[in-house]
């Protein structure tokens, strides 16, 4: 819980957190280095972005000791990022295909 | 906030599940987020909104590098680095990675050390990140200076598609600048450790705060690693 006295956590914990940050971006080179293509090279680096990115919110800024309102109110409004993704990739497709079909 | 409003606010607090507590502060018609102080809440807005521009920024990348007709030039081949003869794909980005997340690391200790009133760890710490966040501006530097070497512009690319230096100079280009804006806030914060500033107010909160964008700057980097230099 957040006091005045702000947030104190034992020194391990960031250590541990620091450490997985490591080995996933490692592993992230790894999918890279070994030249994965395809299904395996998305889902593998999508999974430790994810990852990466749920470690540094969660313990480096302290977002799950917060107050559930403010958790809240920042991690849903990104959300609606996807639908714009959504948006912009069906779209992409369409121009890509006309693009295909028309060059020049 | 001093301390006697929070524990002001905090004391009409009834122990109520999470969801209950959510709508309460909310509906109470007052200060939505009791006991978190305005500047990390402040700090908390403004991550949310550079949150939006770096993602419209790689969905604006997503759009071009779908839509281009030419090809999108190979960036474990375009960042290799090479290294005793032998060409290691993408090395320079994944030094410039694990530096980054170094430095999150000693920000993290330098909050710690804030909170335990041991200023010259703090400062100390905060003076490693910085230094850290320099080498990581250094470096791209170093491959801004390599592409350019190559012709690539932020309208031009003889590698395949012109979209490539547009989104290439536009996202590390402003992450470079968020970069550089932070080592100079680490700089203002870490000198006014350093002259116990906070030990007379009695609040390290500021180290905190500070910390949050810098870690949000390695989060982003995250993204822009995982998007930009790997798929």
């Amino acid at each position: 819980m957040t006091t005045a006295q702000g947030q104190q956590h034992p020194i391990s914990l960031y250590l541990q957190v620091w450490g997985w940050l490591f080995v996933l971006s490692f592993f992230s080179y790894l999918v890279d280095y070994n030249d994965l293509q395809g299904f395996w090279r998305w889902s593998l680096v999508l999974l430790f972005m994810s990852m990466k990115a749920t470690l540094i919110v969660a313990v480096f800024m302290h977002m799950r000791w917060e107050r559930l309102s403010l958790i809240y109110a920042i991690l849903v409004p990104p959300l609606a990022m996807l639908t714009l993704i959504l948006f912009l990739a069906a779209e992409g497709g369409y121009i890509s295909a006309l693009r295909a079909a028309y060059p020049g | 906030m001093t301390d006697s409003t929070a524990q002001q606010q905090g004391t009409s607090d009834p122990p109520r599940s999470g969801w209950q507590r959510v709508v309460d502060d909310w509906s109470a018609d007052r200060q939505t987020f009791p006991r978190v102080s305005w500047g990390k809440t402040m700090m908390w807005i403004f991550l949310l909104s550079d949150t939006f521009v770096f993602g419209l920024l790689l969905v604006g990348y997503m759009a071009v590098r779908l839509t281009t007709p030419q090809p999108w030039p190979d960036t474990s081949e375009v960042f290799a680095l090479t290294v005793a003869g032998v060409e290691l794909p993408l090395l320079l980005i994944a030094i410039m990675t694990f530096i980054l997340i170094t430095s999150s690391g000693t920000m993290a200790m330098a909050v710690n050390y804030g909170y335990q009133r041991r200023r010259g760890l703090a400062a100390a710490f905060m003076g490693l990140t910085a230094l850290l966040g320099l080498s990581f501006v250094g470096m791209q530097a170093f491959e801004w200076t390599d592409l350019i070497g190559k012709g690539v512009r932020p309208w031009d690319n003889p590698m395949g598609a012109p979209q490539f230096g547009a989104a290439f100079f536009m996202i590390t280009g402003f992450h470079g600048l968020h970069v550089s804006i932070g080592v100079v806030l680490l700089l203002i914060i870490a000198r006014r450790v350093l002259r116990g500033d906070y030990d007379r107010s009695g609040n390290y909160e500021a180290v905190e705060i500070t910390g949050l964008y810098w870690h949000f700057v390695d989060l982003v980097w995250v993204f822009i690693f995982a998007f930009f230099y790997l798929l």
